[in-house]
């Protein structure tokens, strides 16, 4: 297996002894295969313990190890050490405070997630004796993109609109209320819409479309907005110019 | 020290973790939860569970079937009572689940679709493609936004259990944002925290599963049972241990050796089925323990593929074709690229065993609940136990929610039944004590040893003699390993003297909770003198019924290795048999 020497350039930012975020850089020899989260455990390892990262599953799912890597928000344990240069820098994801090091403060986005109702709010009840809802494949497929969302927050820190409006609700979180909203099981839109077609939900989205392009796991949260916004423009149609149809 | 007040505290935000807190927060408006986790909820590692989860749905199959391969499984090892508990609660909390959300793929008609999995006679796994331990994570999680009473108390992590008057009266935990100690005053503790499958090299598990709930309780007294038994999931990917479902072969997918053979028809696994046509309960669909040590054998071989991260053999998807590869095993097929450069519509993938679970746990009865008032357990870190000597496939995504919810429920019996006011003073002094023991730790920094050199030498003890076969001989030397690493904790060197966010800190008190299971693991197989499920011994290669169809139970002891006692297997309707796993003969 080839090996290659990296250098590493990690923002470090100790909030008790620096007044301003620094680089540090280090000499990793790295494994072709290896990820950028490996050369960071290497360096927790072997060079220096007080680095601080947030990491666990190492294969894409648990959403934890998001980071900026030579600019652009990726996973460290997807973003291939054989897709960089000999330097590669590492920092903390864009638009979210910085607690240390590289793990951010991220209680806003998990605020934001829980706003907007992220749960099934059932079309009917039925009682657990009655068995499961039924739900064609095809229903499946109208929403299932969307359940895919790991809450890795790199189409936060890739949307210019969150960076500069910071109570925009952001793309995963809508893109979670659509999730519910397209369920056929689901009857809780009405209550979603409060945030959802709220001036700081859809209608801050510019549709620059960065947050689909950096989504590991392809939810595609532009294209969720965009379906939100012609609804909700519909909704708005109904309401003022035809109000004797329901919605 | 802040203290929080609280009515039920949970230590752990998976699978378990949740699905108590939301038990409770249902059961109870009126109920105070403390829910506690290192990591924020979805980061816990039940997302990472890909193949399905098991319970009774379809007309072809019954509840007893479901018992019998569970604890035919399990090599009956598994208490019966608890495994009838479980598989009648099942279809329930999957159905449960359902109704919040839950993404199952579904059959043409609407109803859900359930896969073949290793050592079922009738196929009864729940999936959801192959994310299902994902997607039932997150339809958790966001249920629990539901419900305001459950307080989250994210990236907290629980040092020391408060025991006073018998009972357990909450915990200590270290802020890690802040570096600070809270205490935590409940009336009942749930602990939830997952398995310790990172104290092994090559793992499945991610960096979080460190046995911090098992440690936590065992450091208080209550004894850890059969922790001897740990599972290998024959097919991880071999540079990096990422788990490769066993969904891949209830699809239909084949593994050969070297020469091409379905080398599992020469371990009792036969005759060969046709290729795209899986036969249940046979060739790879026997169950996990059976094919990591066939792999065993034919490494000793020599019919392995040798590769450039070791001997493998291979799995062979290519017959599935592309369509339905995309549709039931996407990620596998995502990861298998990514992750290795192979492309399983095109190519064998070469894999090898990888610690996976481990069967035992906590020690808790049928109720979730520990020996010590006020205490229970739930998920991967217990052991009721349900699954033996070795866990099928898809049986522990529903335990984590049969039992996460039985610990809910025990919790708010214990609650409700009086209690005597607790005495502030003496558990203050308690929670005082553990702060001092983590300054202590925090203040460490002459030492010799670094965290990360006693933590490989632990791994390389645990896979020399703790591995899929055992010898007498590497136990005693792996045993004698871990009490020389033990003592070396005390001199270990913390180098980040930072109170925030400090992972240095983290990863020592991590470290102290894999070495401590990891005594339990080694000295529990060293005294297991026969072989059984996982646990599977060249000097005593029988199963032993007469002087072992016993639970082990370690009691910690801080200084010496733990004391051993035995308890009699709970049997109520299926005596000890044979194992058959070849169905196709008949």
């Amino acid at each position: 297996m080839s090996e290659r020497q990296i250098q590493l350039e990690v923002l470090r930012y100790n909030p008790e002894t620096d007044s301003a975020p620094r680089f540090q850089t280090y000499a990793v020899p790295c494994l072709n295969e290896w990820v950028v989260l490996d050369a960071l455990n290497y360096v927790k390892e072997n060079l220096d313990p007080t680095l601080s990262y947030r990491w666990s599953c190492h294969m894409a799912v648990c959403g934890s190890c998001g980071m900026m890597i030579n600019g652009e928000p990726k996973l460290g344990c997807k973003a291939f050490i054989h897709e960089y240069g000999d330097s590669i820098r590492v920092e903390p994801l864009a638009h979210f405070p910085i607690e240390r090091d590289l793990v951010t403060v991220v209680e806003d986005f998990i605020a934001k997630l829980a706003s907007v109702k992220p749960y099934l709010i059932p079309r009917e009840d039925q009682p657990i004796s009655a068995g499961e809802f039924k739900q064609t494949p095809a229903e499946l497929m109208k929403f299932k993109q969307y359940t895919l969302c790991i809450n890795c927050m790199l189409c936060y820190a890739a949307c210019p609109q969150y960076g500069l409006v910071p109570e925009f609700v952001g793309p995963a979180a809508l893109a979670l209320a659509h999730r519910y909203n397209q369920d056929s099981r689901d009857g809780g839109r009405d209550q979603r819409q409060e945030v959802v077609a709220s001036d700081e939900g859809v209608w801050e989205c510019s549709f620059v479309g960065a947050c689909s392009e950096v989504c590991p796991k392809h939810v595609d949260p532009a294209g969720a907005l965009q379906q939100i916004k012609v609804a909700s423009t519909i909704d708005w149609y109904k309401e003022h110019l035809m109000p004797w149809v329901k919605k | 020290m802040e203290i929080i007040k609280t009515d039920v505290a949970i230590v752990g935000a998976g699978g378990a973790g949740l699905r108590a807190a939301i038990a409770l927060a249902e059961a109870d408006p009126k109920i105070r939860i403390a829910l506690i986790s290192k990591v924020y909820p979805m980061r816990s590692h039940t997302c990472a569970a890909e193949g399905g989860a098991a319970g009774v749905i379809k007309p072809d199959d019954s509840l007893d079937l479901h018992f019998n391969d569970t604890v035919g499984g399990g090599d009956w090892l598994c208490d019966q009572d608890a495994v009838e508990y479980f598989i009648n609660e099942a279809p329930k909390e999957l159905i449960q689940l359902e109704h919040w959300g839950c993404p199952w793929s579904r059959e043409p008609d609407g109803s859900v679709a359930v896969r073949p999995f290793g050592g079922r006679k009738i196929k009864r796994t729940w999936f959801a493609a192959d994310k299902s331990g994902f997607h039932i994570l997150h339809t958790l999680f966001q249920t629990s936004l539901k419900y305001p009473t459950i307080q989250r108390f994210d990236e907290y992590y629980a040092t020391d259990l408060l025991v006073d008057d018998g009972r357990c009266q909450g915990f200590t935990a270290l802020e890690i944002r802040s570096g600070q100690m809270k205490q935590f005053q409940a009336q009942a503790v749930i602990i939830a925290g997952g398995g310790g499958g990172r104290m092994f090299p090559f793992t499945t598990n991610g960096a979080i599963k460190t046995g911090d709930g098992m440690a936590l309780a065992y450091r208080a007294g209550v004894p850890l049972k059969d922790m001897e038994f740990v599972q290998y999931h024959p097919t991880g990917l071999p540079n990096t241990g990422i788990l490769l479902t066993e969904g891949c072969r209830g699809e239909g997918g084949i593994l050969v050796n070297k020469h091409g053979r379905r080398y599992l028809q020469d371990y009792g696994m036969g005759p060969e089925t046709p290729v795209g046509q899986p036969v249940l309960k046979t060739m790879e669909l026997g169950p996990r323990d059976r094919l990591s040590q066939a792999f065993w054998h034919e490494q000793k071989k020599g019919n392995t593929v040798s590769t450039k991260w070791g001997d493998c053999v291979l799995l062979d998807m290519r017959h599935l074709g592309e369509k339905k590869i995309n549709e039931r095993l996407p990620f596998v097929r995502d990861l298998s690229i990514s992750y290795l450069g192979m492309d399983p519509v095109k190519e064998p993938i070469p894999i090898r065993p990888v610690v996976h679970y481990m069967m035992g746990g906590i020690h808790t009865d049928i109720q979730a609940a520990t020996p010590l008032p006020g205490l229970f357990a739930a998920g991967e870190c217990a052991c009721v136990s349900i699954n033996g000597a070795n866990r099928l496939g898809s049986n522990s995504l529903t335990e984590l929610l049969v039992f996460g919810r039985r610990a809910a429920l025990s919790a708010i019996a214990h609650v409700q039944s009086g209690l005597a006011t607790s005495n502030d003073a003496a558990l203050a002094a308690k929670a005082q004590d553990s702060e001092n023991r983590i300054r202590a730790l925090f203040a460490k920094s002459q030492g010799t040893d670094s965290i990360a050199g006693l933590r490989k030498e632990m791994m390389h003890t645990m896979e020399e003699g703790a591995g899929i076969y055992r010898t007498g001989e590497e136990l005693a030397k792996t045993c004698d390993k871990i009490a020389e690493l033990r003592q070396r904790y005390a001199g270990i060197a913390l180098h980040d003297k930072t109170s925030v966010y400090n992972t240095d800190l983290l990863q020592a008190l991590e470290l102290g909770s894999m070495l401590d299971c990891a005594e339990a693991v080694a000295v529990g197989a060293r005294d297991r003198t026969e072989s059984r499920g996982a646990h599977q011994r060249l000097d005593f290669t029988a199963r032993d019924d007469q002087n072992f169809l016993k639970h082990t139970l370690a009691y910690y002891h801080p200084t010496e290795p733990p004391r051993l006692d035995y308890l009699d297997v709970v049997i109520t309707k299926s005596q000890p048999g044979v194992r058959d796993y070849s169905g196709a003969k008949k």
